[in-house]
């Protein structure tokens, strides 16, 4: 059960903080193998077609080149089937098969890669190879609802079918005392991380070595192992520092295949890394998403009828089918509930998670509509909430395992000073300044997923705990060095835990705040075993409990002492609902002349479970709150359907939150332990930092203008047109 | 990027002989002066720019000074846009433009980047940086896609039906408030003029941005002696609060009599046109006048006269009206 005494529970700094701000963490293009050339990808410029000739004469005279190659000299990937498919690939369709053919599915798809010596000399003479196209004159660029397609039976299996009824949603909606009929819409957004994707792969003999960005280092074996045909054991991946990903390192681009293909071919170590503008193609985004929400309500605010209907894009050869109603089914007791759900193909590259996917895009529609409801109801938003908290999940008839939301309602409200808004929209002013407040439920799955880890004590006195995670950010490498201490009952100074490497113990994805519930009990079960060994050993050589472990390690004449350890989810699991709760309030400043936004605060409480590190917590959530400034107020992808091509393909123009749009974020935990997931206790934090967030901005800025903003992001020119 | 010379001159006249006989009328000139980088290596990158000879200014004696007499200022092209914005001689005299170089950039690119490389810094419409697209600017004659297209951030005043790019830069807003001269030096010899000459409308040769002959360069800013009744203000807003190009910004010079009459105005306006925009009809609304609110808004309510909003950017023209009437304000201390 869990220690008394320990460091569970308190804010250990990272222990990775001094190897990162120093730059001694190396990131996956910093792998520099002996011989290492540099590559480029050609890409297209159309956006449907196919390639009719393809000139690269003068870009394999140009200087210093190595290879080129398209799909006119690639060789046949075996390209194997999954057995299963992995859980951050799409439910239907298949990959992007680099090279294979002469098609064109998307503006920006990879049709080549030159290596050369030098990264100059590859980008130049990427830039000497002329396309000739037969062009698709109708491709599908336009984001056309009336073109969306039930989700497909495989998205049906994973729980995001096309649709999902309780009672009888729309006759419950039509004879409503109250109701809220409006549509919403998220854009295109990308994750946008500081780190750019790259992959350094080397062959030796039919070994391959990818040092390569990636949140899940075994699923990337296997898939570049079935693309080559080749066993995974033979695919050894590395990637020990991650500098940031949001989703966007789950699944195994296309430009992972091309690096290694690229050093096959040429033989030669070849590193691939992505330019901010080719990230905007090359490694999926969250998918644009249209909503319809229709709420009834009684004349006392219980809700009758929840509807809600999600178009979302997919690509033409993937379904990227998301989790966008999984979480507005689930937040809110109502005899009668219907969710429908469509995807709109596109010539565009795939989808994939971005923080918080599907859950943030579903709470985005829900909680706006929530509160127009409130609106028009005159009911306090938070009072409205909790006239319909959910006691059981209302989609899946369980009990939850743990609901701390009422509890981050009271806490949030109280830390936040909710009492202090006046109800009247345009009611609060700070100088010339229009003054808004607004709140949202947060809300996302918790799972937890079986895994593996091992546990190492050393002569010196020092142990090393591994399991082949990822640590994106969130701080995977600081909460399990902790949770490895105190199961160890050794200083943390002592302990190291090791990932980011496919010859270590396995584990899942990380993705899906999944981290710490699952690796946490295998880091704990492993150290267990080994404190087992240890004891026998002790035993064995008859010595007492107060030598120390490295003392007796030297009497049994042993270098090092390891242990395996597992963790499996759960069978009690099924019987329940987890979920992560919290609810987020925020206050913004509105410019009413300019329609500018400023976020003067915002404040989440939040109801994960068991903190491990309150420090990492708080850095956590604040770092979803920023991501959601961005989402409420900034992030857009300007698409052209002309071309099929993203306008603002840099981070200078596709616009995130900067240091000075941050001003004061806080973050609370509500006491709580979810025992049902984990004999730890946490549940996930991660995505539930960003849900909630772009709602009660939302919320806030109609508090503060009287305008309803539906179609995000809430920029000056629409706060400008309504007023 | 595309292969390139490098020489890195050691004096003016080597630099101007340098760039000598590669000129070209590509759009894209065959050789390029090269100081703090900050937005030519980008162009470089995205193969927007693609010179065959690299010529590094930095070392050019002299041209990273700042001197200051009883007649005038002179700030050297190499100066870094952060030191001129923190000069005390600047900070005091000319408000206007520290302002506007504070609420340019980042801290980081204002270290690096130039002044007289900001005043050539190229616009940031989408389609110009995306070499694969159309673009009369990059591509003379391939069209203009931005009409029609993602123009939000594009331009209201000054545009032609072959080209809506916005200059996207503020310090040259500011030095057109206070007068400011350019130093010219070419093969043909050195030349001052008006900063006001400086950038051209797009007309039918939006490859064209500004009177520069092929391989002259600015030298140097020389800004006019300030007298007593001046003064001047920087107001720009952009959709976050900083390290953003703007929406509307205007940089406002008002000779304000005693009793608050404007005896002169000079007003210029950012983000919302082809090139820095002075605003003579709000200026000659002011003139004669006494500054209240009430004026301020009046004059304001001119600044978007001759406006052609595109798809996306009508939101500009009331933004622009409001943006001058608060930048009047502020900086007659009404506000």
């Amino acid at each position: 059960m869990i220690e008394a005494h320990g460091t569970i529970g308190s804010s250990v700094p990272r222990v990775d903080g001094r190897d990162k701000v120093t730059g001694r963490a190396k990131y996956a293009a910093e792998f520099a193998p002996e011989g290492l050339a540099y590559a480029a990808l050609i890409e297209s410029t159309i956006a449907a077609g196919a390639i009719r000739r393809i000139e690269t004469a003068s870009a394999k005279r140009a200087p210093g080149v190595l290879l080129v190659l398209t799909h006119e000299n690639a060789p046949k990937l075996p390209y194997l089937p999954a057995k299963e498919r992995p859980a951050v690939e799409p439910v239907a369709g298949e990959a992007l098969r680099v090279l294979q053919d002469a098609r064109i599915l998307f503006n920006g798809q990879p049709i080549g890669v030159v290596v050369a010596r030098t990264q100059s000399q590859a980008e130049y003479a990427a830039s000497l190879v002329r396309v000739e196209y037969d062009v698709d004159t109708n491709p599908l660029t336009r984001f056309d609802p009336a073109n969306a397609k039930p989700a497909s039976a495989a998205a049906e299996k994973k729980g995001r079918g096309p649709e999902s009824r309780q009672g009888d949603a729309d006759g419950a909606f039509a004879a409503a005392a109250h109701r809220v009929d409006q549509t919403y819409v998220q854009p295109r957004e990308h994750h946008s991380a500081m780190e750019p994707h790259a992959t350094v792969a080397q062959w030796q003999g039919d070994k391959l070595t990818l040092w390569d960005k990636t949140q899940w280092v075994y699923n990337d074996a296997d898939e570049i192992a079935r693309v080559f045909g080749i066993p995974s054991e033979s695919v050894h991946v590395i990637n020990p520092y991650i500098g940031g990903a949001f989703g966007s390192a789950l699944r195994t681009w296309p430009h992972v295949t091309l690096a290694a293909l690229a050093a096959r071919q040429s033989g030669r170590a070849v590193r691939l890394e992505l330019s901010r503008r080719q990230l905007f193609y090359s490694i999926g985004f969250r998918p644009r998403a249209e909503q319809r929400v229709q709420l009834g309500a009684d004349a006392d605010g219980h809700l009758q009828a929840l509807i809600q209907e999600a178009v979302a894009q997919t690509s033409t050869y993937e379904e990227f089918a998301d989790a966008t109603l999984d979480v507005p089914a689930s937040t809110y007791a109502s005899a009668n509930r219907r969710t429908k759900y469509s995807l709109l193909p596109m010539n565009t590259n795939t989808p994939t998670p971005m923080r918080g996917p599907g859950h943030a895009t579903g709470l985005i529609a829900q909680e706006i509509a929530m509160d127009e409801l409130a609106v028009e109801l005159g009911l306090d938003p938070i009072e409205l909430r909790l006239r319909n908290f959910a006691e059981r999940n209302p989609r899946k008839d369980l009990p939850w395992s743990s609901n701390g939301l009422r509890a981050c309602y009271r806490a949030g409200a109280e830390r936040f000073g909710w009492d202090k808004r006046s109800p009247q929209p345009r009611s609060m002013r700070s100088g010339r300044h229009l003054v808004g407040m607004g709140m949202a439920t947060a809300m996302n799955p918790a799972p937890r997923y079986p895994s593996s880890a091992s546990a190492t004590l050393f002569a010196d006195g020092t142990a090393v705990v591994r399991s082949a995670t990822s640590d994106m950010g969130p701080g995977t490498y600081t909460a399990m060095t902790q949770i490895a201490a105190d199961a160890l009952g050794m200083p943390l100074a002592k302990v190291r835990f090791e990932l980011g490497d496919s010859r270590m113990p396995i584990a899942k994805e990380h993705g899906g705040s999944t981290t710490t519930a699952s690796i946490g009990p295998a880091v704990r079960a492993a150290c267990a075993a080994l404190l087992e060994k240890l004891h026998t050993v002790r035993t064995q050589f008859q010595l007492p409990q107060a030598e120390t472990n490295d003392v007796v390690l030297r009497h049994a004449g042993l270098e090092i002492l390891e242990a395996q350890g597992k963790a499996e989810s759960a069978e009690e699991q099924k019987q329940y609902s987890t979920y992560s709760f919290g609810a987020v309030f925020a206050e913004v400043h509105v410019d009413p002349d300019f329609g500018t936004v400023r976020v003067a605060r915002i404040v989440g409480a939040y109801d994960a479970g068991r903190i491990i590190n309150p420090r990492l917590a708080h850095s956590q959530c604040i770092g979803g709150m920023v991501q959601g400034i961005g989402m409420a107020l900034l992030e857009e992808t300007a698409w052209d359907e002309r071309f099929g091509r993203v306008v603002n393909a840099n981070i200078a123009e596709y616009l995130i939150p900067v240091s000075a749009d941050v001003i004061d974020l806080d973050a609370v935990f509500v006491p709580g332990e979810d025992t049902v997931l984990s004999s730890l206790g946490s549940k996930g934090l991660a995505e539930l930092g960003l849900c909630g967030v772009a709602p009660a901005l939302v919320n806030a800025v109609w508090h503060a203008t009287k305008v309803r903003v539906r179609h995000l992001p809430v920029t000056p020119d629409k706060l400008l047109l309504a007023t | 990027m595309i292969p390139f010379s490098y020489s890195k001159p050691q004096s003016l006249s080597q630099a101007v002989a340098s760039h000598a006989g590669h000129g070209s009328d590509r759009g894209s000139w065959a050789a390029d002066y090269f100081a703090g980088g900050t937005d030519m290596m980008q162009l470089m990158h995205d193969r927007v720019r693609n010179p065959e000879r690299i010529i590094d200014i930095t070392a050019l004696p002299g041209l990273d000074r700042i001197q200051v007499d009883e007649q005038s200022m002179h700030l050297g092209a190499l100066v870094r846009m952060s030191d001129a914005a923190c000069h005390p001689h600047v900070v005091k005299n000319y408000r206007v433009v520290a302002e506007a170089l504070l609420a340019s950039a980042s801290p980081q690119v204002r270290n690096l980047a130039t002044l007289g490389g900001n005043l050539l810094q190229r616009t940031r419409c989408g389609y110009f940086r995306d070499a694969v697209l159309p673009c009369n600017k990059r591509l003379p004659g391939s069209g203009c896609p931005a009409v029609g297209g993602q123009n939000a951030g594009l331009a209201i005043l000054g545009t032609s039906e072959h080209c809506i790019a916005t200059y996207a830069g503020d310090f040259a807003n500011a030095l057109l408030v206070v007068d400011a001269k350019l130093h010219i030096a070419g093969a043909a010899g050195t030349r001052t003029i008006p900063v006001s000459d400086l950038h051209r409308r797009p007309g039918q040769t939006p490859h064209l941005e500004t009177q520069l002959h092929p391989g002259e360069l600015i030298v140097a800013i020389e800004f006019p002696a300030t007298t007593g009744g001046w003064r001047s203000h920087y107001l720009k807003v952009r959709e976050r609060t900083s390290f953003a190009f703007a929406l509307a910004s205007v940089a406002v010079a008002l000779d304000l009599a005693a009793d608050g009459t404007v005896q002169d105005a000079r007003i210029a306006v950012g983000g919302v046109a082809t090139t820095p925009w002075r605003l003579p009809l709000v200026e000659q609304a002011l003139r004669g006048r006494k500054l209240d609110a009430e004026l301020c808004r009046k004059a304001a309510s001119l600044a978007a006269t001759g406006a052609v909003p595109q798809t996306q950017n009508a939101f500009k023209v009331p933004l622009l009206q409001r943006v001058v009437a608060r930048g009047l304000e502020e900086t007659g201390g009404l506000a």
